[in-house]
């Protein structure tokens, strides 16, 4: 009890937050900790450098008469500059270190720094992609290792793993299935993919750019699926269906195995996107619901960073249907103990599709990831699962009285709400996630599922302790009671308050798009030194 | 006097002899919010009805415009590209989008007259 | 479990909470046929830090690291010296732990250095925007000639000899399986191909390498001309970003996009990934560019601040029509090429370019004297070919066995081609040394 009334001072109660509004003007324009910060070519001198590097020998240059004239235009700064530099912009983001982080269908988990670590290590994160292949014996079995985890994790007989990310790994799987079609002879004639509504942009976007023409299959009220209108689209002229499970709505589909069969009896694939595996993972194999392939984004599952937007990775499985159009490069065993890597045009047992990626894949992903599943195991890897699904659950149960629940429980790993609790507020979704910005958390997903008016995903991963989620469920309590009131809509409008910045104007950026420095740009505050000093 | 009808897409076209202009009404740039780019036909783009031929985006959005008539487009908005912000504040005037040449006019009665386009807004709820 | 923060208590309340009476409850939608009794059969279970460490030692231990062994290969990959500060600053958990920047108000770190990354990116190809990175140079390229059917609603791409055999694979894959087309020139290791014949009114695009994936530096000023002439597109591939700051940036060639492999500024060679593709065009095009953009704007107290923007080209707005379906990009890694590329400066990038060229002058004049062995290029900026008097790849398998890291074969690369069986590509960035260069002169000696 001692530790939460600890943990409510200077936090709920609203006092704080009134005592400190109000104009506060300081001479540098920084805010304590929050520092404004210039861009590097706003700050570099002439004559300053962050190395110091050896004098070439003079060499007469052999570059065909194509010296490089003028000015590139790069700044000069010294070393401490450049870590002050990004240090202080480091400060201006929140990370999943800095606590809960409920971005739906982006599983914000822990990420542990032996994951760095190790890819790190030399030996594996200094090889060179193109060593002779009696040099990286070890590599090529680490990348074997991980492939085995995922084949045994996902119930799958193959798996592709050069897919540098999630909507990649799409790509690689919709290629197999065209592939598949193509040798069957109906490549021509299944020129439609279903995907549901609910799905991710990338779905649609795949299967467009392969030339698939993309139908919605509906949801029922319980925001799955509709078997009936999904049995009433397969035909002759379908090539596969696009379907995530869970799904977008933090549902399990209940008639995925009805799905499949149906599926696969009108001569279609299943493409399952695996962006929500954290909820299933060593608890069930997709290859026993009759996937033909799941893309695996390591960057969620495996808790490979997210890095501000990538690097991601991902390892498409196959099923045995689709297993020989995997792409190059494959990863052999020899007879003996050798691993070689069959490199485009070498016989391999298939018929690869081609090569999506220079080289053989994301190695420091592959390295990360299976660092993390190795210390899992697999019972921890089940029970993480199992957390991540019970914390959501929890939220949902803990927040249903107060906001609304868009589908009746239980959830998977995500909690789904609509905006319906908000209704004749002037609130809105955008409102109330940037008011929780204030309350010292990332928003949750908002305005995706588009099948949700409003809607707020949010997804707690099997991260963060107890005492976080009820900390974190009574700030959106506080906010919903508050919205509710109906007196403090202007209040949410204004809000973040306390963030590095208020909100940001994105007409302007858009109507006349500014995408990079040039000596011409006067930042529109104009000097921050000066204008503190007016 | 010309006259203007509308779309259930939200589309109007005022007709002045043979040439049609066309753009969005009050109640798709309300929807749309702060437009930030209108991408227009080129004049001389052969058009059939129902085709998409220009596409309207806000920050957060992007939605076709289907042609109302079938026709030929004989000129283009060129200002909406340095002020996309006319479709927001004047979207049956100076927010327009293209001219178009229509092949028949005949196509004009299949679509609504202002008082039925109100009540199909409202409809809308 | 360490990373699991509830206890069994936590467990049972939450589960009380809830009102479930245990966890199979919570999944009880997946079907009967498809719950697994237990854990999957078949995998070990967890492990501490200290024995996760161990395995990856063992399997480290396997390998042949090139801090360990004279060093010289490069085909699109390259060993530069990363500096301390960089693999810091990316490990800092509000850079490594953050999203994608979809909260402008508090990811103003991550669009901030997006912003400078954007900006180095344009300097340096000579190109006037650029967008917030794509996986890596190779898929980058196949992108930019997606791109370009867009622009010229043309569908046959011209690929230069000169394209590295990988990237050449990717635009061919996409290709077929797109629905255009890819007409490859054949491999051309003495670099005097001849594309501008071939630019037509069918032409979308042409795609060449400079330097080339056989080391030569090219002007295709010319080029550029022919295929504006045609209404075609040129793109230029830089797979060696450290050569713009000796070569005439693509830009001032008359490019209309380029794509880099960034690796070389501030990521380590990592087996291949992850890497950084760098995407540059011009002002007009900007709409057709796939990938993110962060542009700047103002808050609303009037404070300069970063957003991504121009979103409606990509996948969650535009969905079927997106001009990609790229999602998550390579974000730390951008952050790694933009700290490098800040703690170098004008000065110290152009420093690094120096070096690198003339450490490869160095190792090409040494090599080029012995017998037998003919230097393919007259031009080159850190790598060369050269024709040796047997097959390559044997050659650098038994140098490999005196841990020796001499290069690459081409053959490895371009398999089904007879006559690229002798030659050899070698590289020499500003790591190499006379303590590897003399074992390499000597080895080469030994096996030839």
């Amino acid at each position: 009890m001692v530790q939460s009334l600890d943990r409510s001072q200077g936090r709920i109660g609203g006092g704080a937050a009134n005592t400190t509004a109000g104009p506060v003007s300081t001479y540098t324009g920084n805010r304590a900790l929050q520092i404004e910060e210039p861009l590097i070519f706003e700050m570099g001198q002439p004559g300053r450098c962050g190395v110091d590097l050896p004098e070439p020998s003079k060499v007469k240059d052999r570059l065909n008469g194509l010296k490089r004239a003028g000015e590139i235009g790069l700044p000069g700064l010294s070393e401490p500059q450049v870590v002050q530099h990004y240090t202080r912009l480091s400060q201006k983001n929140y990370a999943i270190d800095m606590g809960v982080y409920p971005l739906g269908s982006c599983t914000m988990k822990h990420n542990p720094r032996i994951n760095e670590k190790v890819a790190r290590l030399p030996g594996i994160g200094d090889l060179h992609p193109l060593q002779p292949v009696s040099t990286v014996q070890g590599a090529l079995e680490l990348i074997d290792r991980l492939a085995h985890w995922l084949k045994t994790l996902t119930g799958m007989p193959a798996v592709a793993m050069s897919p540098a990310a999630g909507a990649h790994g799409e790509m690689c799987g919709m290629m197999a299935i065209a592939a598949a079609l193509e040798a069957r002879g109906e490549r021509a004639k299944r020129r439609v993919v279903l995907a549901p509504e609910s799905a991710h942009g990338t779905n649609p976007a795949t299967a467009a750019a392969l030339g698939f023409t993309v139908k919605p299959i509906p949801a029922n009220d319980r925001g799955r699926v509709d078997l009936t209108a999904l049995k009433a689209a397969l035909g002759p002229d379908v090539a596969a269906i696009m379907l995530t499970n869970p799904n977008t709505c933090g549902l399990f589909e209940t008639e995925i195995v009805e799905i499949s069969r149906a599926v696969h009896e009108a001569g279609a694939f299943f493409y399952c996107d695996g962006a929500n595996f954290n909820a299933i993972v060593g608890r069930v194999r997709p290859g026993d619901l009759g996937v033909d392939c799941m893309h695996i984004n390591l960057h969620k599952t495996f808790s490979t960073p997210h890095g501000g937007g990538g690097p991601g990775a991902g390892p498409v499985v196959l099923s045995a249907a689709l297993a020989p159009y995997a792409p190059y490069p494959w990863i052999v065993k020899d007879d003996g103990d050798t691993w070689r890597v069959a490199e485009d045009g070498a016989a391999v047992d298939g018929k690869p599709l081609g090569r999506l990626k220079a080289f053989h894949g994301q190695m420091g992903m592959f390295t990360r990831a299976l660092s993390y599943i190795m210390s899992h195991g697999a019972d921890g890897l089940k029970q993480a699962a199992e957390d991540a699904v019970l914390s959501a659950n929890y939220v949902m149960a803990s927040l249903q009285d107060v906001m609304t629940p868009a589908f009746e429980g239980p959830c998977m790993h995500e909690a789904l709400f609509d905006d319906s609790f908000l209704k004749d507020t002037g609130v809105s979704t955008l409102d109330f996630a940037k008011a929780m910005i204030d309350e010292g958390y990332h928003p949750m997903t908002m305005y995706f599922p588009l099948v949700v008016h409003g809607a707020m995903l949010i997804e707690p991963t099997e991260s963060q302790a107890k005492e976080d989620l009820d900390l974190f469920v009574g700030a959106l309590r506080a906010l919903a009671e508050r919205a509710k009131s109906g007196t403090a809509a202007e209040d949410f409008k204004a809000a973040p308050r306390f963030a590095p910045r208020r909100r940001l104007d994105e007409t302007l950026a858009a109507r006349k798009p500014v995408l990079r420095w040039r000596p011409s740009n006067n930042p529109p505050e104009g000097d921050p030194m000066k204008q503190a000093a007016e | 006097m010309a006259d203007t009808k509308y779309t259930e897409e939200h589309e109007w076209i005022r007709v002045e002899g043979d040439i049609g202009t066309i753009g969005i009404t009050q109640y798709a740039q309300e929807q749309l919010g702060d437009v930030v780019f209108v991408d227009v036909p080129q004049a001389g783009r052969k058009v059939a009805k129902g085709e998409a031929c220009a596409v309207v985006e806000s920050v957060k959005a992007a939605s076709d415009i289907y042609a109302p008539v079938t026709g030929e487009v004989v000129e283009a908005n060129a200002a909406l590209a340095d002020s996309p912000g006319d479709v927001n504040a004047e979207p049956m005037g100076k927010g327009w989008f293209f001219k178009i040449k229509l092949s028949d006019k005949g196509e004009l009665s299949g679509l609504m007259d202002e008082a039925a386009y109100t009540d199909f807004v409202k409809s809308l709820g | 479990m360490r990373y699991l923060p509830l206890t069994p208590t936590d467990r049972s309340d939450m589960l009380a909470a809830v009102g479930a009476k245990s966890v199979d409850e919570l999944f009880k939608d997946v079907p009967a046929s498809a719950r697994l009794p237990g854990k999957v059969a078949g995998l070990p279970d967890h492990l501490g830090e200290l024995e996760v460490e161990r395995a990856f030692q063992a399997y480290a231990a396997k390998n042949v690291s090139p801090s360990t062994a004279p060093f010289f290969i490069g085909a699109g990959a390259y060993r530069h010296h990363v500096p301390s500060t960089v693999d810091y600053m990316i490990q800092r958990g509000e850079f490594l732990t953050s999203y994608t920047p979809y909260q402008p108000e508090i990811t103003q770190g991550t669009l901030q250095y997006l912003f400078e990354f954007q900006t180095q990116v344009s300097l340096l190809t000579g190109m006037e925007v650029a967008n917030a990175s794509m996986y890596d140079g190779s898929t980058a390229a196949s992108e930019a000639v997606l791109m370009a059917n867009r622009i010229t609603r043309r569908t046959k791409a011209l690929l230069s000899g000169g394209l590295h055999p990988h990237y050449r694979a990717i635009i061919e894959t996409t290709a077929h399986w797109q629905g255009y087309s890819a007409v490859s020139a054949k491999a051309d290791a003495e670099g005097l191909e001849e594309l501008i014949a071939k630019v037509d009114k069918e032409t979308s695009c042409v795609v060449v390498q400079n330097p080339s994936f056989f080391g030569h530096v090219r002007d295709f000023t010319k080029l550029a001309a022919a295929c504006h002439a045609a209404g075609a597109l040129l793109i230029v591939v830089v797979t060696e970003v450290v050569s713009l700051g000796l070569i005439k940036p693509p830009g001032e060639m008359g490019a209309d996009i380029v794509v880099c492999e960034g690796q070389s500024i501030g990521n380590g060679l990592g087996f291949g990934g992850p890497y950084v593709g760098l995407f540059a065009t011009r002002d007009k095009y900007v709409r057709q560019m796939p990938g993110r953009l962060v542009g700047e704007t103002v808050d609303a107290d009037g404070k300069r601040g970063f957003v991504l923007t121009l979103s409606t080209r990509e996948q969650h707005i535009r969905r079927e029509k997106a001009t990609s379906n790229i999602c998550t990009n390579a974000g730390l890694c951008a952050l790694a090429f933009t700290v490098h590329l800040t703690l170098l400066g004008e000065a110290g990038f152009r420093r690094l370019a120096e070096l690198n060229h003339a450490k490869a002058s160095e190792l090409a004049d040494r090599v080029a004297a012995l017998p037998g062995v003919k230097l393919l290029n007259d031009s080159f900026f850190n790598e060369f070919t050269l024709r040796l008097p047997k097959p390559a790849a044997p050659v650098v398998e038994a140098l490999a066995e005196h841990r020796i890291l001499a290069g690459v074969p081409v053959s490895r690369l371009i398999p089904d081609d007879p006559s690229v069986e002798n030659l050899l590509l070698l590289a020499a960035t500003e790591t190499a040394t006379e303590a590897g260069l003399a074992p390499l002169i000597a080895g080469l000696k030994e096996v030839l």
